[in-house]
């Protein structure tokens, strides 16, 4: 079965149609990439997993959108408990202005757990799945916000892992980063692979051919192409696809 | 779904602004209400055209001109005060002066409006009116003008702070544009950034004469109790708060005609400051529209 | 001379104009100071903050408005600050779109304009008269809350949209409640500027002397409120009733009740400064 799937998915900001009739599916256990020029939907059409257009007024989705098989556009669904199965990672690092420790317990805080044991057991695993553990370890009691940029990003993808969600997204989740924080990111999104399935969006070509299995081109609210990585760099089967990547247009 | 707790908060936050407007609604009721009451015992007409006001003696006389004539004349002296004074700090502090400068001079002249405006009261009657006699001889202890001066400079920062952020909010393009046709300094802030900057400055000018309008114990302090229709600034007089004060402080019974004045008087204020508030708020609606 | 010089002399005249203006309004405020330390410092002693108050002003004291004040304001602080903060919640977070949140916005900038002694006759009425509360330090206190939540509920809702949508998406996208991410990290972060708007708050309430006036709030009061249906005087008023006496003694009294005053008054925009400014400098996003 597909980890993810949308089927004919349709959003609208008020009259202006952001997403026409997109339909793919992704495999549990890879890396995905959407690729395309700003405003080509990629960002909206990930925002739609986890449900966070939601928040904003005025947006209107139709179609459906599957996870595991389950319909997370269904009035049953509880938005919030399926947020905590879908993890987020965002263009800028956004810590919360606490203690590093305080920011990847924040997920457990939430779901209400307060063993103590627990909290230090999946603070240290996450920090160190995010490979940020042997940077940080001494001082956990600072704020999130002395760290650079790149340590910033590599704790919200430990808080974003605290919960144990199946799904990343990644929504350019280095572009506000220097080159070496960047290729620290993208190990780790390489290591991860294994463990989670991950969405990533990004601006930049080379990152989505090095990092990704499958890539879907976007373009004007659609989708344009979506095949494995290789296919897509090497031979692409459409014009503006081979356009943008070949640096044309974008 | 949203659960039960989520949705329990939600409905007390909600209570706590509807609150917001049952105290508008409130006031508008009472007020009117026990406005309908006095107005079954005194003639509307007699209240709007009467040029005295004498509630509070055997020969009682209801004409509102006197209380209201009395609280403009104050604002009027308050405003000639603040407006020049504020504008040009304001034109000042945007245009000329360093941000250091800016970032000391702002909060001091703040505290001129934190200041309890009891002690207002108490600068007017005890310090300016007497400096003020040593140069008008035939100024009373208790007059509009120092009451009025004074207030002026009580709003001073209501003007001040306010237009300056509506200076301050003018693109830097415009500026820049004034100073590249080759503007002095003083061309750019009164042709340019003034003009472009006006709805927020009326907006600044709206509130500060409505503050002044509402404002009770500097002119219960300093501008006396005697309701006239005069223009004269140096004699003493009424405002509609002063009325009310008065008329609190004394053993009035209630549910008598005097004690049902103070509702009249009330809504009368009430109206002039509704009126003036909703006019600046629909300014600021459009101007922000503007630049956003 | 030329027109571009005439245009720098008049460029030069309006510095100075404007600097003398700027100047101005700082110099009332330093004759006004001084004015009012000249007149009442002397007289200030530990009889004065103890006494109660006299016919005679060499004897009388500010003990009992002292006290009513405190009342009034700690009552004031537990009826405001919940309400106000919450509806400031409800206004920035929840009620967004509809056309019920566009009415209160604007009845909220008119309540901030209606004179305080409009808040008095609708605290007469409503609490004195309708709910029996008399001119109790409860019936004060319900009208300053009043008279102050506009105030908290505007620099709630200032200080909650400061705060970055970054981090609430974060809190969201971690599958967080709507109010467990206001609560644990909305609030939190804002919490410095809500701060400074109920300081700035009980400020206001400590100045305010019209609407107690008019709720009926006494001008002698010879004993020590002890519960909050007592009958109070308040520090404002006190100064109030000492001003308008003839003897130069009260007016001595009004200036020393004045400097108490004024100390709770900057003392309270004091730690409001220094408060915006530390949480300004903390909370860089």
């Amino acid at each position: 079965m597909q980890k993810l799937e949308a089927r004919n998915v349709n959003l609208f900001y008020g009259e202006k149609q952001a997403l026409k009739d997109i339909s793919l599916g992704i495999d549990p256990n890879t890396v995905t990439a959407f690729i395309g020029p700003s405003g080509c939907g990629k960002s909206t059409f990930l925002r739609c997993f986890n449900r966070m257009n939601d928040l904003i007024d005025n947006v209107k989705i139709t179609g459906d959108i599957l996870i595991d098989g389950r319909n997370i556009y269904k009035s049953k669904i509880n938005v919030d408990e399926h947020r905590k199965k879908i993890g987020m990672v965002f263009q800028k690092p956004n810590p919360f202005p606490k203690s590093i420790y305080e920011n990847v317990a924040f997920g457990l805080r939430i779901k209400g757990i307060k063993n103590r044991t627990i909290l230090d057991e999946t603070v240290e695993r996450s920090l160190k799945q995010a490979a940020l553990w042997e940077e940080v370890k001494d001082d956990l009691k600072k704020s999130a916000l002395s760290l650079s940029g790149g340590q910033q990003q590599r704790l919200c993808i430990a808080r974003t892992m605290a919960v144990e969600p199946s799904v990343i997204l990644m929504d350019e989740p280095a572009s506000a980063l220097d080159p070496l924080s960047t290729a620290k990111i993208e190990e780790l999104i390489y290591e991860l692979k294994s463990k989670y399935t991950i969405v990533i969006v990004t601006h930049n070509m080379q990152q989505a051919a090095r990092i990704s299995d499958k890539t879907a081109f976007f373009y004007l609210g659609e989708l344009i192409e979506y095949n494995a990585t290789t296919t897509i760099f090497t031979n692409p089967k459409k014009e503006q696809t081979h356009n943008y990547i070949t640096g044309r247009f974008g | 779904m949203i659960s039960l707790k989520e949705r329990f908060i939600e409905a007390f936050l909600f209570l706590c602004s509807l609150l917001t407007v049952l105290i508008t609604l409130g006031i508008i009721l009472i007020l009117s209400s026990e406005t309908i009451k006095f107005f079954s015992e005194v003639s509307i007409i007699e209240f709007f055209t009467e040029t005295e006001w004498t509630p509070l003696f055997a020969n009682k006389k209801f004409g509102i001109l006197p209380l209201v004539c009395g609280t403009l004349l104050v604002t009027t002296i308050a405003i000639l005060v603040a407006l020049p004074l504020g504008l040009t700090i304001a034109v000042y502090l945007n245009e000329y002066a360093n941000q250091k400068f800016t970032a000391v001079v702002k909060p001091l002249l703040e505290i001129l409006a934190a200041i309890p405006t009891v002690v207002y009261g108490f600068f007017a009657l005890t310090f300016v009116t007497p400096l003020l006699q040593r140069y008008i001889p035939n100024l009373s202890g208790f007059n509009a003008l120092s009451a009025g001066l004074v207030m002026g400079v009580m709003i001073i920062p209501y003007i001040s702070s306010l237009s300056e952020d509506a200076l301050r909010a003018v693109p830097k393009s415009l500026r820049e544009a004034a100073y590249g046709m080759g503007s002095t300094r003083l061309q750019t802030a009164f042709k340019v950034m003034v003009p472009a900057a006006s709805s927020g400055i009326i907006v600044s000018v709206i509130m500060a004469i409505s503050r002044a309008i509402g404002e009770t114990m500097i002119v219960a302090i300093a501008a006396g109790q005697e309701p006239k229709l005069t223009l004269n600034p140096l004699t003493s007089l009424e405002t509609i708060t002063t009325y009310i004060v008065q008329v609190s402080m004394g053993d009035v019974p209630r549910n008598s005609i005097e004690y049902s004045t103070i509702f009249s008087a009330g809504i009368t204020l009430f109206v002039f400051t509704f009126l003036l508030n909703n006019i600046s708020f629909v300014i600021k609606r459009k101007y922000h529209q503007k630049y956003e | 001379m030329n027109s571009s010089q005439v245009n720098r002399i008049k460029d030069t005249a309006f510095k100075f104009f404007a600097i003398a203006c700027t100047f101005f309004g700082l110099l009332v405020l330093a004759v006004l100071l001084y004015d009012i330390l000249s007149k009442g410092l002397t007289r200030i002693d530990w009889d004065f903050i103890v006494n109660l108050p006299s016919r005679r002003a060499a004897n009388a004291g500010i003990y009992t408005a002292l006290l009513g004040m405190i009342w009034i304001l700690i009552l004031t602080v537990i009826i405001a600050f919940p309400i106000g903060i919450a509806a400031g919640i409800y206004l920035q977070e929840y009620g967004k779109k509809n056309r019920f949140a566009n009415i209160i916005e604007i009845n909220i900038a008119n309540l901030a304009g209606v004179p305080s002694i409009i808040y008095g006759i609708l605290g007469l009425e409503l609490f004195g008269r309708i709910l029996g509360l008399g001119n109790s330090i409860l019936t004060g206190s319900l009208t300053l809350s009043l008279l102050v939540l506009p105030l908290i509920i505007v620099s709630t809702r200032e200080a909650i949209k400061a705060v970055p949508s970054s981090i609430r998406e974060a809190a969201y996208g971690l599958g967080a409640t709507k109010w467990q991410t206001i609560y644990s990290i909305v609030l939190p972060s804002s919490f410095g500027g809500i701060l400074t708007g109920l300081i700035l708050a009980i400020s206001r309430a400590v100045g305010e002397t019209a609407p107690l006036i008019v709720i009926g709030a006494l001008v002698y009061v010879p004993f020590a409120p002890t519960n909050p249906m007592d009958e109070f005087t308040v520090l404002t008023i006190q100064i109030f009733n000492w001003v308008t006496r003839p003897q130069a003694g009260f007016v001595t009294n009004a200036a020393a009740a004045i400097i108490i005053l004024l100390l709770f008054t900057f003392m309270m925009n004091g730690i409001a400064v220094v408060l915006r400014n530390r949480y300004n400098k903390k909370t860089r996003f």
